[in-house]
């Protein structure tokens, strides 16, 4: 809302030295947001003078254009008193108007230096200016005549276009409509200044009669109150007057005619937004009811709108002739013949306005406060003020008839507690105070021992709960004075363990050089294709999104692996190949036959069946881990040759993440998209598959554009989670001496080395301390198809030192129970 | 030097005359002097020591002495090899300490090489940042409340007194899933999380809930179809706007440092009456002249825009059977990803989401 200080000043006795700042921070310490502070004049400098044009002479140039060259007395402002010469472009004047010059050394909007120039053959001092040339109108497609009694020539034009003028823009939020007009923003001025107001709308109008234009009400809740005002003999050739125009452009409207700018100045003055129809296009009684299905009308932007029933309209004989309260119709609409105009000033439901308005996507001045919640109490003065202005600056006649239709809804009563909003606030205000404040704010107050009971003003329709004449307390008491105390929280648990375990498995992975990144969640069946998901993976069962914002990405991901490579790609994209990514966050798998998720009352808590059927309409969102390793995992350097990424970083990963959870991972051999075949690992726990992890598929490294043979792991991390180790039982550990076995063992190539070892494991027994895989060999000296496996086994014993025997037969014992699972052969 | 014992007399053998003896060890002495490393002191020790040199030739010899004279030889010779002996450790000391010093020097290395030969990873600074913020309301016995992304409707609107017909639902863009009519949405903020937290827990209750949130806003510098955001929830019997600010502003000093404290302006949100939009005072100017004039953190406001709060509106506790008699409850909200852009100065908000590694790991791992 944009209001000239000029006219907020209008109706409130504010210091005279008030400082445009100081007024825009009081107002927004009352809850009416400062958005900006404009002066119109903002980019012009100096000499910018009211002329008057002495002489014009049109002459056609070769380009076909026709420029007009002028004498204009501009007074002594050009220092000589002679008629100042300048070429114009533009046509809509005639000698003897008053137009506005900026004279040589004059800047406008844009840097836009002036000065004396030779063009078509004459030279030019000067510039005879539009709207848009000084930045206060779009209109250019002519220069400014003002009226006849703007000023003398050579006077400064800054007053008289209202340049001078300084305009505050506020934020107004959905609950002060009353902030929506020039008439409450002034109100609320008068509070914070505790000046002396007058209320614009505070004028006797004349008494309702039965001679007024015929209207019906058929739906009194849609539209409680419908006042009809006429104008006859309006001369609909009548200029707006200059101070009009002036202020509804500085509003950041734009003047269009008389009849229009009445009622737009009006809507500006008193927030009450006004239907002007030409009532010789009227035929009938005006019939307020709501559509019915199937029912149309073309709106005054040229659309044609096919209507709902729970629209509201305004009917005559002819038909359906606007949409009450959001926009009114093409057949009727006011036009430059209009002569009689009938007044419209009515009272419509916020809700059906918010309603219409949203269904057909109509934002207008008048919907904006309509929805908000318009003072029903000055519906009557509205409608005058406008049969005023109409008949003011349009000639014409007040038409005898005044129909009043109903009447302003009652104002609901609030009963609260004297000391409510001392005890909300936490401020100190006694019982008397918040009366005082209440009353400010324009609420009649009555006191019943330690209750009070309100009745809010008619312009404030968003007070309806006790809570809310609490925040009108605060404000009037000040935000400001609000103390600061820390609230008695009782002792806390900390994180829960999922939380720590989180930021443990975070460390780990940075700690091992991976790389978080944060992605959107969404996804698109190219990315699905691009992994090679199979038609029935169950990751191609993906939420869609009503209105997502890219075509290309319409659903919630099941994966998080097509945002990592595609950080991938855009790294390897920017020069950085060689990275490790990973990311934590929850994927979104729809569930089965899954119903809408209920809408409940709010009067009461929804009980425990309807919350569980709640959390059953939403889709399961595990929390996954996923990371990708791409590149060199350690660089050539003086030390040596570096060592490409492949699959085991992959694993790896997993497996330091696993370890710091204290989880044994199980590790087998596996097969899925996006993983190569022969090089993808299932990953378990506690006998559970959490994920997987690999090298990925090349076909997949194509797709995404990342380096050839990058490796990527997914994991269900709510899974690992559940498993993570609480309480980590303390070691024990034997001092005896160590006894060191090494056995190499010759099994095919398809056995896993995990189960190898494992069969080591178990034969060896008791005594075996740790075994590590420390050598794999294919080559000469193994058959083909065959490769030698070479095992450290360490053994000790709890309470003695092993003799030889000892530790020779647990060896054995290994080798053999390696030999019945695996067909392992001990090499020679 | 020594031959086959040709003198008759045995009393009168050569190599055990004194003057001998004393020429042989003035010879180790000469020798042990003259290796000048390691190597060549062990070469004059198997010369001078060794089971062929002069001095254990001689040794050898005292047996062919008669007794009488076995004694006094046997001394003279046993003195000159300990003092050989000893001069030859000495030496080996001298030689030893030498060795070292050369060694330490000739294996002096370019310090100034790379080291790193993994790649350093990093947490990304709105995971670290989300949980400074909590770690602070933590400290004050707080806990962290987490919750769904797609979530119900009622949830993430009515429950928070934004009906059907709330002006304030087409002030957030919201994301719908389809079909529109199983009333799922990407939540439009870590509302929902609080009045999940009431309709499961009850009072006292002092959560904090920071998370992903969902808007249908073009991506750009300044904005951004998913963003973070952290809120608060207290509900507590005698719980007041003070309480409010109280925390608000431990938050802010927390994060900001000693003297940066919050202000409140009347605003308005559904959930919340009275509502209130939540100022910080700039960190960087402090507001104070002449700074806050070209300060660019601020614009020159010497507070900055933090985020949105208010008391609970009992309209929400009854939703979410909380009595509203009884208790009254504070919440406050603000985003992770704008409060991070000021507080480290990124200018463009894209930065958080594209995942280039140089953008993170200016983080490192904690922030």
């Amino acid at each position: 809302m944009k209001t000239p200080v000029s006219w907020i000043r209008d109706y409130v006795d504010l210091p005279a030295g008030l400082g445009t700042e100081e007024l825009a921070a009081k107002l927004t310490m009352l809850g009416l947001k400062l958005e900006g502070i404009e002066r119109a004049a903002d980019g012009i400098t100096g000499p910018l003078v009211v002329g008057r044009v002495l002489t014009k002479q049109p002459e056609p140039q070769k380009n076909g254009k026709t420029i007009n060259w002028c004498t204009v007395d501009v007074g002594d402002a050009n220092g000589t008193g002679e008629p100042q010469g300048i070429v114009c472009g533009a046509d809509n004047f005639e000698p003897g108007d008053l137009v506005v010059v900026v004279l040589p050394g004059g800047v406008l909007p844009g840097d836009f230096a002036i000065s004396a120039r030779k063009t078509y053959g004459h030279v030019s001092a000067g510039m005879i200016c539009s709207s848009r040339e000084l930045g206060i109108g779009e209109d250019h497609d002519g220069i400014i005549v003002l009226p006849a009694d703007a000023g003398e020539p050579g006077a400064s034009a800054f007053g008289v276009l209202g340049l001078d003028e300084e305009v505050i823009e506020f934020e107004i939020n959905p609950d002060r409509a009353y902030g929506l007009s020039l008439r409450g923003v002034a109100r609320d001025a008068a509070l914070g200044f505790a000046a002396a107001y007058h209320d614009p709308a505070d004028r006797s109008v004349p008494a309702a009669n039965d001679a007024g234009y015929p209207v019906i009400v058929d739906d009194p809740d849609g539209c409680p109150l419908f006042v009809a005002r006429q104008v006859t003999g309006f001369d609909p050739a009548a200029p707006t007057p200059e101070w009009m125009a002036r202020r509804i452009r500085l509003a950041g409207m734009r003047p269009i005619s008389l009849a229009v700018d009445v009622t737009n100045y009006v809507m500006l003055e008193l927030g009450r937004p006004i239907h002007g129809y030409d009532a010789d296009k009227l035929t009938g009684p005006l019939r307020i009811r709501r559509a019915r299905t199937g029912e149309r009308l073309t709106t005054l932007d040229g659309t044609e709108r096919e209507l709902s029933p729970e629209d509201l309209v305004v009917t005559d004989d002819s038909g359906i002739i606007g949409l009450g309260g959001v926009m009114g119709g093409e057949t009727t609409e006011m036009s430059e013949t209009t002569t009689s105009v009938l007044v419209e000033a009515a009272h419509w439901d916020a809700v059906s306005m918010f309603r219409t308005g949203r269904r057909h996507k109509i934002t207008s001045e008048a919907g904006k406060r309509n929805e908000r919640g318009v003072d029903p109490e000055i519906t009557e003065a509205a409608a005058d003020r406008v049969v005023e202005l109409l008949t003011t600056y349009g000639g014409g006649q007040a038409g005898p008839g005044v129909t009043v239709v109903g009447r302003p809804p009652e104002q609901p009563t609030i009963t609260l507690a004297a000391d409510l909003a001392a005890r909300v606030t936490g401020m100190e205000i006694p019982p008397d105070r918040a009366v005082a404040a209440l009353r400010a704010v324009g609420c009649e107050v009555t006191v019943d021992g330690d209750r009070l009971t309100a009745v809010p003003p008619a312009w404030r329709p968003d007070l309806t709960d006790p809570f809310d004449l609490v925040e009108e307390v605060a404000r009037v008491e000040g935000y400001d004075n609000v103390p600061s105390v820390l609230p008695p929280a009782p002792p806390g648990r900390g994180l829960t363990r999922s939380q720590a375990l989180r930021r443990r498995i975070g460390r780990t992975l940075a700690g091992a050089g991976y790389v978080e990144v944060v992605s959107f969640p969404f996804v698109g069946v190219p990315d699905l294709d691009a992994l090679g998901l199979p038609e029935d993976d169950e990751r191609r069962r993906v939420l869609r999104l009503a209105n997502p914002l890219s075509a290309e990405e319409p659903a919630m991901t099941t994966t998080l692996l097509p945002g990592l490579l595609k950080a991938v790609g855009r790294n390897a994209g920017r020069g950085h190949g060689d990275v490790a990514l990973f990311e934590t966050a929850t994927v979104t798998l729809p569930r089965e036959a899954a119903g809408p998720a209920p809408i409940f009352g709010v009067d009461r808590r929804p009980d425990e069946g309807e919350l569980a059927d709640l959390d059953k309409a939403l889709p399961e969102q595990p929390l996954h881990l996923a990371l990708v390793v791409a590149g060199e995992r350690e660089p050539a350097g003086w030390w040596g040759p570096g060592r490409a990424a492949g699959w085991s970083d992959a694993i790896g990963a997993v497996r330091d993440v696993a370890q710091a959870l204290g989880l044994e991972l199980i590790v087998r051999s596996g097969n899925r998209a996006p993983w190569h075949p022969g090089r993808c690992a299932e990953l378990l726990v506690g006998g559970v598959v959490v994920g997987h992890a690999g090298e990925l598929h090349p076909k997949v490294c194509r797709a995404f554009g990342v380096p050839a043979r990058t490796a990527a792991a997914e994991v269900h991390l709510d899974r690992l989670l559940e498993h993570a180790v609480d309480v980590v039982p303390g070691p024990v550990f034997s001092s005896f001496p160590l006894a060191k076995e090494d056995v190499a063992l010759v099994v095919d190539d398809g056995v896993p080395a995990a189960d190898v070892e494992a069969a080591l494991r178990e034969g060896a027994g008791e005594l075996l301390e740790s075994i590590r895989l420390f050598d794999v060999y294919t080559g000469e000296q193994v058959a083909p198809g065959r490769k030698s496996l070479a095992f450290a086994l360490r053994f000790r014993a709890p309470d003695r030192t092993l003799t030889d025997e000892e530790t020779a037969a647990a060896r054995e014992a290994a080798v053999a129970l390696a030999a019945e699972r695996t067909g392992a052969v001990q090499r020679s | 030097m020594s031959g086959p014992n040709t003198d008759y007399d045995p009393v009168e053998v050569t190599p055990l005359k004194a003057e001998e003896v004393e020429a042989m060890r003035e010879a180790a002495f000469a020798a042990i002097a003259a290796a000048s490393d390691l190597e060549e002191l062990k070469q004059v020790r198997t010369e001078h020591t060794g089971d062929r040199s002069p001095l254990a030739l001689a040794n050898r010899e005292i047996r062919a002495l008669p007794p009488q004279a076995r004694k006094e030889a046997g001394q003279r010779v046993g003195q000159a090899r300990g003092a050989v002996s000893k001069a030859l450790a000495a030496r080996q000391v001298v030689l030893e300490a030498e060795h070292e010093e050369r060694m330490l020097v000739e294996e002096a290395v370019d310090v100034t090489l790379p080291t790193a030969r993994t790649p350093r990873g990093a947490r990304h600074p709105l995971t670290t940042g989300a949980e400074l913020i909590a770690d602070i309301f933590v400290a004050m016995g707080w806990e962290v409340a987490e919750g769904p992304l797609v979530e119900a409707e009622w949830l993430n609107f009515d429950a928070l007194n934004l009906g059907p017909d709330h002006p304030a639902r087409t002030m957030q863009d919201t994301f719908w899933t389809e079909p529109p009519e199983n009333h799922l949405v990407l939540r439009t903020h870590t509302s929902p999380v609080q009045a999940r937290t009431m309709l499961t827990r009850r009072p006292p209750i002092y959560v904090v809930c920071p998370g992903r949130v969902f808007r249908t806003d073009e991506y750009d510098a300044t904005h951004s179809p998913m963003f973070h955001q952290v809120e608060g929830l207290v509900v507590d019997e005698g719980i007041t706007m003070a309480h409010l600010k109280g925390s608000l502003d431990h938050f802010a000093t927390a994060m900001f440092g000693e003297g940066i404290t919050t202000r409140f302006r009347p605003s308005y949100f559904p959930f919340t009456e009275p509502s209130a939009e939540v100022d910080l005072v700039c960190f960087v100017c402090r507001g104070r002249e002449p700074d806050v004039a070209t300060c660019r953190t601020c614009r020159g406001e010497g507070w900055i825009e933090w985020g949105g709060c208010g008391v609970v509106n009992p309209r929400v506790l009854v939703a979410c059977g909380v009595d509203p008699e009884r208790y009254t409850g504070f919440a406050f909200g603000m985003g992770i990803d704008r409060t991070l852009m000021f507080r480290h100065g990124i200018g463009d908000l894209r930065g958080f989401f594209e995942g280039d590694v140089r953008f993170t790991t200016a983080f490192g791992t904690e922030i």
